[in-house]
């Protein structure tokens, strides 16, 4: 090794480099397709998703401000902005909005950190073992079709009525799609790859540790994704069930009350955390493997 | 000095699923016999389907022989280790790391501490002109910029032979010859040896001191050729001066017919 300490760099390879670029990029006359068809001008799919939108809404005043319908069935888009406001500033059922949202995140992402914790290891233990897949292959094939709810009574009698039975079907909610994402990127792992890490001197943990893990990360974070989404639509669900907060739980008293406007505010509210959890997670994504794209 | 050898070696797979014919295994290596030494590159050529690349990967350990036995130094090889260390076709580089993190692998493997073999691969890229790339995202690299990584990454393990499996087939034609200069001189000044799997002719008859011929079906080893030109090339000679040359010519054509007359893929299937 110490010979190479003494080499002088190959300088001239930096000239070839630039050349090879310079090939690699179109010439300079050529427009790319897309330009062209800029010039015909459609019509933006954002614009259209908007007045859609709009005419929603539109629609929704029209027939709130003519009598259509009783407003104990469907309140105005005003009476629905005003009860999110009371709902920020008052709250409903001895809590804010805030505190109702606080309440279902604070369980999803207990949820989340579960459901990771376990999940990883076992998707890598399909992925990477006949036994481990033997064993817990048809564990999450028995979990994965089954809808959470159907299990939640049971969990109450487990676990009893408080967090951690709320905890725990989100969790096994969320476990199937983790499980799953986690030991398709560990079997998608490029042949190459790993022929590379054993004939560059590495061990079978080393390439666990070093390329199979790294390898699955993008998979293991669109499960991660997935399972934000199966997660939030469930621990509603169970909020509506059982629970004394939270936004499902929210939703549910204030339609035993028939103040539709809340129910209506909360539903807008739940759908934008879900949203917002789905932009969060494909933020995630492009931060911690911005290589996915690049294989 | 070290001698990788294959000594009498086979390689049969089994037969293709669904295949009706009895005993229809495929005998794809027959009675392999080839020694490198540490201070030869050694270029073995053949078309597709002859088996080239099942050598490699013989001699790097992915795959066990039928029979016989592939040693270094006399000891036959356990698998792949990093005294053989493989540069692939398309790189195979780790796209979750930047290029001098890809090179510090192997040292990393070893247990090296951080800083010091950050040092190394920053050396290890400047050696193979790749001395400001060091953060880049592989992927941000050109064709021939990722293949130097990958060769870089190689040595870093400090094989005692390369295996290089057609690494300069994916790059295109400018870049090609430029890499080929460079692979001369980076494996006459590794002092491993290496043994180079190509489809070019050209390439062989220039980077190696010896060509082998592999035919296929069964692969047999059926020609050999000692090329001089790799030497004089190194010695300062215009790569396109040797390529013009007679001798160069008339071993290229040789070469070409030989190969030619061979059975191929299709006439055998």
């Amino acid at each position: 090794m110490t010979l190479f300490t003494e080499l002088r760099p190959l300088s001239r390879l930096a000239e070839a480099d630039a050349a090879e670029d310079a090939r690699n990029e179109a010439p300079a006359g050529v427009r790319p397709a897309t330009e062209a068809a800029a010039t015909a001008r459609p019509v933006p799919i954002a614009v259209i998703s908007t007045l859609t939108i709009a005419a929603i809404i539109g629609l929704w005043s029209l027939a709130s401000a003519r009598g259509v319908v009783s407003p104990v069935f469907l309140p105005s888009p005003r009476q629905v902005v005003i009860a999110g406001y009371n709902l920020i500033v008052t709250g409903f059922v001895d809590a804010t909005l805030f505190e109702h949202v606080g309440a279902s995140l604070y369980r999803i992402f207990g949820a989340l950190i579960a459901s990771v914790l376990i999940g990883i290891p076992a998707g890598l233990a399909i992925g990477t073992s006949r036994l481990g897949r033997g064993i817990l292959d048809p564990i999450v094939e028995f979990l994965r079709p089954l809808p959470p709810l159907a299990y939640l009574p049971l969990v109450i009698i487990w676990v009893g009525i408080g967090e951690a039975s709320k905890i725990t079907v989100i969790a096994l909610a969320m476990l199937p799609s983790i499980i799953l994402s986690t030991s398709a990127g560990v079997r998608s792992v490029s042949r190459e790859h790993v022929n590379a890490a054993r004939s560059l001197g590495a061990g079978p943990r080393q390439i666990l540790a070093q390329v199979v893990l790294p390898s699955s990360v993008p998979s293991i974070l669109t499960g991660i994704r997935i399972a934000l989404g199966a997660g939030w639509t469930t621990l509603v669900a169970a909020e509506l069930v059982a629970a004394t907060s939270g936004i499902g739980f929210m939703i549910q008293s204030a339609a035993q009350f028939l103040v539709t406007d809340i129910v209506i505010a909360g539903i807008i509210v739940i759908a934008l955390i879900a949203i917002l959890l789905e932009f969060l997670a494909r933020l995630l994504e492009r931060r911690l493997v911005p290589w996915a794209s690049h294989r | 000095m070290s001698i990788l050898s294959f000594r009498d070696v086979s390689l049969r797979y089994p037969p293709r699923p669904g295949s009706r014919a009895a005993g229809n295994d495929r005998l794809v290596l027959d009675g392999i016999n080839l020694q490198v030494a540490s201070n030869e590159l050694v270029a073995i050529i053949g078309r597709s389907g002859s088996g080239k690349t099942s050598l490699l990967n013989l001699a790097a350990g992915f795959i066990a022989p039928t029979s016989g036995t592939i040693a270094v130094d006399g000891v036959p090889i356990p698998g792949p280790g990093a005294d053989r260390a493989v540069v692939f076709q398309d790189d195979a580089l780790y796209p979750w790391l930047d290029a001098r993190d890809n090179v510090a692998f192997p040292l990393k493997l070893k247990g090296m501490p951080r800083a010091t073999r950050q040092a190394r691969a920053q050396q290890l890229l400047e050696l193979v002109g790749l001395g400001d790339a060091g953060d880049h995202h592989v992927w941000e690299l050109s064709g021939g910029m990722r293949q130097r990584v990958g060769i870089a990454r190689a040595l870093a393990a400090e094989p005692r032979f390369l295996l290089l499996d057609e690494p300069l087939g994916a790059l295109d034609a400018l870049t090609r010859t430029r890499m080929q200069e460079f692979l001369l001189r980076i494996q006459a000044r590794s002092g491993a040896g290496a043994v180079l799997i190509t489809h070019s002719i050209d390439e062989a008859l220039i980077l190696a001191s010896r060509v082998l011929v592999l035919s296929p079906h069964p692969g047999r080893l059926t020609a050999e050729i000692e090329a001089g030109f790799s030497a004089e090339i190194l010695a300062g000679a215009a790569t396109e001066k040797v390529k013009a040359s007679p001798l160069f010519k008339r071993l290229h054509d040789g070469l070409t017919s030989l190969i030619h007359s061979l059975p191929n893929e299709e006439a055998a299937a």
